[in-house]
């Protein structure tokens, strides 16, 4: 199926033009063209699914390679792992649920908001498909842009100030990483600064580099990290950089909420996935500390302070989508500490965490849009007793709601569960702060509920709200099947991602192993006792150091 | 057929049901928005009609729905008790054949299917996969649990038709009764750590949904929150100690995991984890089964249905805390002997309290019976007291698993189940008759009015205050000499004290209820009817139960047979590896009369107390007496020793609500410095530079000078909103690029 990828990044952009000929006054024209693009682009990603090859092997599929700068080396490169296809699904079905959501809720300039819902959702799926750097900074950008008009024009009162915030403090962090993309770059061929170069071809490929990853020196390894930590904690958005974050998601429509929060914080994520972990092995565990912890310590620790920060925050707001968007902080904490827990079951977790909370937090997003599409507030205390009046919408907030906070047999739980299962294995300490927000959550999640569905209906004016209709039935629907769907057989979710963790965790193994000696493994001792895992674990780590050391020599 | 073929269909019947209930609810209920047009309030009165009209737990009261047809009754009627009926009978099909499989000698696992597969982990068990599977497991641990659950659980449902049939929320209540009997026996039926607690996870959240089920009363929905956050902090514990499993076996299904740590106690004793797991879990049972400190949400449970209080706060969800700690009794023997053997002879109660995790667990059970109990001598609203009750006698059980006695805490769980359920449904019962009263000061003489109630709550009070001969004598004196036996004889004094406090609040209720002269207004007096048959019905095979189950554990030295119920449950307490069995102290049959005769004793002198104390027309002239004398002590009882109030003030407002502002402060003030201040630097610079420009560049290098001042310009633009200067903040990256590129190359 050569060409797939290609088909799926283009698409929205012809669906865009197309709605850029339909008259401005022909808005149900307009809506189902955007409809029909968007609902045939999921319908295209889904042999994503069905394709053997990711759960048999990490490698990259479905790769398409044409020249483009030939004079830069850039190349338009595209391919994609388990880990990008299942993101790429995800931005899919998100973006279609979007579109159809905001028929009610867009009533200006609507021509121009599809036009740019579908451009979006290009720029998301190019930065999942693409393997050239180049190409890879290029959508990355080019997502930023029509996100920024989502938000300034048909936001809320604050929007201009949540738009400039978002865009050039994402823009800053891009800066960044843009910098540490042009010195491995100079590395690559000439060399960078004073580190010698490879005297390799100049290219962008991003497979090439992470072949060359272990000839990079650690010094510069642990610049690029930093680098790169900058562009992607940003976007994730991990503490303490996450306050573009509550006023874009107050600010934005419902449909710009739930991409903003379902898809783009992935990129974060997808970035330290792809580029921090496999080009970085050795910053990991430098033996440059800072405040005596590590680089791993560090992420972990700022990864933790989000979920609890996070969650402590989320507990006060008075704005249901704030609220919500300091919960999008916590979870996306636990993506974090997943992914840096750098074994299987963290990373595994950490990727099927991220789609967890495109679902829910997506659908929280959706169903705040429901009422105040109807009352025109956010504040909780307009609300109370909306369980009387609107039964199946209480219900439906009721599943969706359990699913963010981890219930079992819904998807949060089998994130939560994997990740933290994942943080014990790599130092129990993690795995005990951060299971705080899983009580935290409940916490002010419940109460979140109880303040808006439960009690006495005081506003008056509530009385007549009409519970929702079949569109928004619609809408949630998919969200909840695939709540459901996860949380109780997640496996062929697990099989999706699972070489491609393998492939990671090997990367970062050696580096591992290498501290883990330096150690003397005297943390593994603590907490497990003369039984076989520390034992094993030692063992390991005593044969394979000399042999990983040698190897980088 | 073989019983693995049957037991995934056990928790199927309820879980339809529930399907089946809430669907019919919500068709029947929904409303559904029309069209995108017309939104907002357009003040439709009819609107909040249905939600707020019918909920108070006093059937009778604002919740009466006789006026309006609630809609599918009969189905739901039908389907909800139908639903756990069948399940009920799968269940002893289930049990039936498995006996004929095993004698009841091994488990039996049904896998269903791989839920969580985490991958292999290069340092740990030597790359073996880590994962977790979907599967069931019977034995007789669960055999016994899956018996009395879903017997009971049908009885309760049976109860209910009565009870709720005049709530307009009828099919919602059946449909979470449903859902609470499918997580149930997912806990149950659980054949690892996370599998019981997806059951463990789904009673909490059914809990939480009956309990807040009058929804539209703050104190109910207070509650449900509180029940479940208390819940999520044992919770907590819970899920550490479940990473500890696989942090210490890689694996947590209980079959591999107990088989394992027996074979080789020491390898995984050393060094402390499996205690720090054992605690953790600990923690856990701790939530759900309401020990200090996390008693406090089961009192305010009570704001639930009452048949709700019935089976899921007294007779099957709080004991599953007592369930899982036996379920891991490896684990909790283990922890002891290597206590034994580090400390060595001197062990001292500290040293034991911070080894050994069995002794925690006794020590908090043994507190928490006695604590609860004396909250229960001062309580006037009847579920309140049997409230305090069920938490007291969970302290029992864990006093029990403790005291390594893991089956005679499993034996209380069992007779609790029968005693407890009698109780609260009769309570119910009362509660129905008077039209929704609870206060026993207003009650009063009931004896003659509902008599069918009355023999029933009496034979179960008889049992639960230790009466020789009932259930409730058997079990709790199981307890009291195993503890003995253990050597934990302050313990041993505080559990007999209890039981004389039980036998005194628990007469204290029958007297006050049943006897002396009617209190309440004479219209109550007048409406007081006996309850329909659905209600009386279950109430006399529960307190048959309560007479008759437990003969089932009637000790070796009276009879001088085997004890049944403890042969039934030995394949679950498998043997230690050689070296780490605890040494058996076999007592003299004189020691164990005499430990016998002492219970018997205090239990007829609590109720030789409550019988005169609240004798009489006017039954409160002694105790308040005695209460006036014992001034703020009394008050501080009677308040519960204002434990609610503490946590209140120090968790709630103090470290969430206060900590969650300052943060809140700390986030706009000082974390969104980074970018403001960023933005700020950004257009202070700009403005120097664009002052320099002036003044110094002036117009002699336009060409550089222009470049500049416009790139700063926009980036302070950047701050009015200028969309444009967004393409050109690109257009000039992306110029650099290519520039380094050209330089460097």
């Amino acid at each position: 199926m050569n060409g797939l990828l290609s088909l799926l990044i283009f698409l929205p952009v012809v669906g865009t033009l197309v709605v850029l000929f339909v008259p401005r006054e022909k808005s149900s024209v307009i809506k189902w063209v955007t409809t029909l693009f968007a609902g045939a682009e999921f319908l295209l990603s889904v042999p994503l699914w069905t394709f053997a090859g990711f759960r048999k092997s990490g490698d990259f599929f479905f790769r398409e390679t044409r020249d483009w700068i030939p004079s830069l080396g850039a190349k338009y490169s595209l391919g994609v792992d388990g880990i990008a296809a299942l993101l790429i699904l995800l931005t899919t079905l998100l973006s279609f649920i979007s579109v159809y959501a905001s028929f009610s809720a867009i009533t200006k300039r609507e021509k121009e908001y599809y036009a740019f819902l579908l451009l979006l959702e290009t720029g998301m799926v190019g930065v999942f498909c693409a393997l050239d750097f180049f190409l890879f900074y290029v959508f990355w950008e080019v997502m930023l842009v029509p996100m920024y008009f989502l938000i300034g024009i048909w936001g809320g009162p604050r929007k201009l100030y949540a738009a400039i915030k978002f865009f050039l403090y994402t823009l800053a962090g891009s800066v960044v990483m843009l910098l540490a993309i042009i010195a491995l770059y100079f590395f690559n061929t000439s060399g960078f600064l004073w580190w010698k170069g490879l005297g390799n071809l100049p290219t962008f490929d991003i497979v090439h580099f992470q072949t060359i990853a272990s000839s990079i020196p650690g010094d510069l390894q642990l610049w690029l990290f930093w680098a790169f930590f900058i562009g992607f904690a940003i976007k994730v958005p991990m503490f303490p950089f996450h306050t573009w974050l509550p006023d874009a998601h107050v600010e934005a429509p419902t449909a710009g909420s739930v991409i903003l929060a379902g898809v783009l914080l992935k990129m974060g994520t997808y970035g330290f996935l792809r580029f921090s972990l496999p080009l970085c092995p050795d910053a990991l565990y430098s033996n440059a500390r800072f405040l005596g912890l590590t680089t791993v310590g560090w992420v972990a620790a700022l990864s933790i302070v989000g979920i609890v920060y996070g969650s402590m925050v989320a507990m006060v707001q008075k704005d249901m989508k704030k609220l919500v968007a300091y919960s999008s902080v916590a979870h996306l904490g636990f993506v974090m500490l997943g992914l840096f827990a750098l074994n299987n079951a963290g990373i595994q977790g950490g990727i099927l965490q991220s789609i967890n909370h495109g679902l829910s937090t997506g659908g929280l997003f959706l169903l705040v849009g429901i009422v105040y599409e109807r009352t025109h507030t956010r504040m909780i205390a307009d609300y109370g007793g909306l369980s009387g009046v609107m039964p199946v919408y209480a219900m439906l907030f009721m599943v969706i709601l359990l699913a963010s906070i981890g219930l079992p047999l819904l998807n949060g739980f089998v994130g939560e569960f994997t990740i933290l299962t994942g943080a014990f294995l790599a130092d129990w300490r993690w795995a005990a702060w951060a299971s705080l927000g899983v009580i935290l959550g409940a916490a002010y999640m419940l109460w979140l509920y109880q303040r808006v569905f439960f009690g006495e209906m005081t506003q008056e004016k509530n009385k007549g709200l009409e519970d929702v209709n079949v569109r928004e039935i619609l809408t949630l629907a998919p969200l909840i099947a695939m709540c459901l769907w996860i949380g109780v057989y997640p496996k062929p979710f697990f099989e999706m991602t699972a070489k491609s963790a393998e492939k990671i965790v090997a990367t970062v193994a050696a580096p591992g192993l290498r501290h883990a000696a330096r150690e003397a493994a005297p943390r593994l001792a603590a907490v497990t006792p003369t039984g076989a895992p520390a034992a094993a674990a030692a063992a390991a780590a005593a044969a394979a150091a000399p042999a990983a050391v040698a190897e980088v020599k | 057929m073989k019983a693995v073929a049957i037991l995934p269909w056990i928790p199927v019947f309820p879980l339809l049901g529930f399907l089946v209930n809430g669907l019919l609810y919500l068709v029947s209920h929904a409303k559904l928005g029309g069209k995108d047009a017309p939104k907002g309030p357009h003040g439709d009165a009819h609107g909040a009609a249905h939600g707020s009209a019918a909920h108070d737990d006093h059937g009778h009261g604002g919740g009466h729905a006789d006026h309006h047809e609630i809609p599918f009754a009969a189905a739901h009627a039908v389907i909800g008790p139908a639903a756990t009926i069948l399940s009920c009978l799968a269940a002893f099909a289930a049990i039936f054949l498995w006996w004929g499989e095993t004698h009841g000698h091994e488990g039996v696992v049904a896998t269903m299917w791989t839920w969580m597969p985490m991958g292999a982990n290069p340092t740990w068990f030597g790359g073996k996969a880590i994962a977790v599977d979907v599967a069931f497991r019977l034995d007789a641990l669960s055999a016994l649990m899956l018996g009395f659950v879903t017997f009971v659980g049908s009885l309760i449902h049976v109860y209910s038709v009565g009870y709720m049939g005049h709530d307009a929320g009828f099919g919602r209540y059946f449909s979470y009764l449903n859902l609470f009997m499918f997580a149930m026996l997912t806990l149950v039926l659980g054949a690892s750590l996370p599998i019981l607690f997806v059951g463990w996870e789904g009673v909490g959240l059914c809990s939480y949904l009956l309990i807040g089920y009058y929804w539209d009363k703050d104190f109910a929905a207070d509650a449900g929150k509180k029940a479940f956050v208390v819940n999520r902090i044992g919770d907590f514990g819970f899920v550490l100690g479940i990473f500890g499993c696989f942090a210490l076996f890689g694996t947590t299904d209980f079959g591999a995991m107990f088989s394992l740590a027996a074979a080789d106690p020491g390898r995984y004793a050393a060094g402390g984890l499996l205690t720090a797991i054992c605690v953790a879990l600990f923690i856990g049972a701790c939530g759900k089964s309401a020990q200090i400190p996390l008693y406090v949400w089961l009192p305010d449970a009570m704001a639930g249905p009452t048949p709700v209080s019935a089976l899921i706060h007294a007779a099957t969800m709080v004991t599953a805390g007592v369930y899982m700690v036996a379920r891991c009794n490896v684990f909790y023997r283990i922890s002891h002997e290597w206590a034994l053997k580090t400390l060595g002879e001197n062990a001292t109660v500290w040293g034991l309290l911070t080894h050994d995790a069995a002794f925690i667990v006794a020590v908090v059970g043994g507190a928490t019976a006695l604590f609860a109990a004396t909250m229960g001598l001062a309580q006037t609203d009847i579920k309140k007291v049997l409230a305090y009750s069920t938490v007291s006698q969970l302290g029992y059980m864990f006093l029990g698993c403790g005291a390594l006695a893991f089956s005679a805490g499993i034996f209380h769980v069992f007779t609790h189940a029968w005693f407890k359920a009698c109780l609260f449904l009769g309570a119910g019962s009362v509660i129905h008759a008077l039209g929704g009263e609870q206060d026993m000061t207003k009650m009063g003489g009931l004896r003659k009015l509902v008599p069918h109630t009355f023999v029933t709550m009496f034979v179960a009070t008889l049992a639960i205050a230790g009466v020789p001969g009932l259930a409730g004598f058997f079990s709790k004196d199981a307890i009291l000499a195993e503890t003995w036996g253990a050597g934990y004889k302050v313990l041993w004094a505080l559990a007999v004290l209890t039981a004389g406090i039980t036998a005194f609040y628990m007469f204290r209720l029958i007297r006050m209820t049943f006897y002396g002269t009617f209190r309440g207004t004479p219209e109550q007096l007048q409406h007081v009817h006996e309850s329909p048959a659905s209600m009386t019905g279950p109430l006399y095979v529960l307190a048959a139960g309560a007479l008759l189950v437990g003969w089932m554990g009637i000790p070796k030295f009276l009879l001088g047979k085997e004890n049944f119920f403890e042969r039934f449950l030995e394949p679950v307490v498998p043997a230690l590896a050689a070296g780490w069995r605890p040494e058996v102290h076999e007592m003299a049959h004189s020691t164990e009369f005499i430990l016998m005769g002492s219970s018997v004793l205090i239990a007829f002198l609590g109720i030789f107390l409550a019988w005169t104390f609240y004798s009489g027309a006017y039954p409160f002239a002694m105790p308040e007496r005695i209460a006036t004398s014992l001034g703020g002590f009394y008050r501080l009882v009677r308040d519960k020793y204002r434990v609610d109030e503490l946590y209140e003030a120090v968790f709630v407002n103090g470290l969430i609500k206060k900590g969650g502002r300052l943060l809140w402060e700390i986030d706009a003030r000082v974390v969104d410095l980074i970018p403001n201040g960023a933005a700020g630097l950004a257009v202070g610079m700009s403005n120097i530079s664009a002052w320099f420009d002036r003044t110094f560049v002036d117009g002699a290098v336009n060409g550089v000078g222009n470049t500049f001042q416009t790139a700063f310009r926009g980036m302070r633009r950047a701050q009015t909103g200028r969309t444009q200067n967004y393409a050109l903040t690109m257009a000039v990256g992306i110029f650099g690029f290519v520039c380094l590129y050209l330089l460097l190359t």
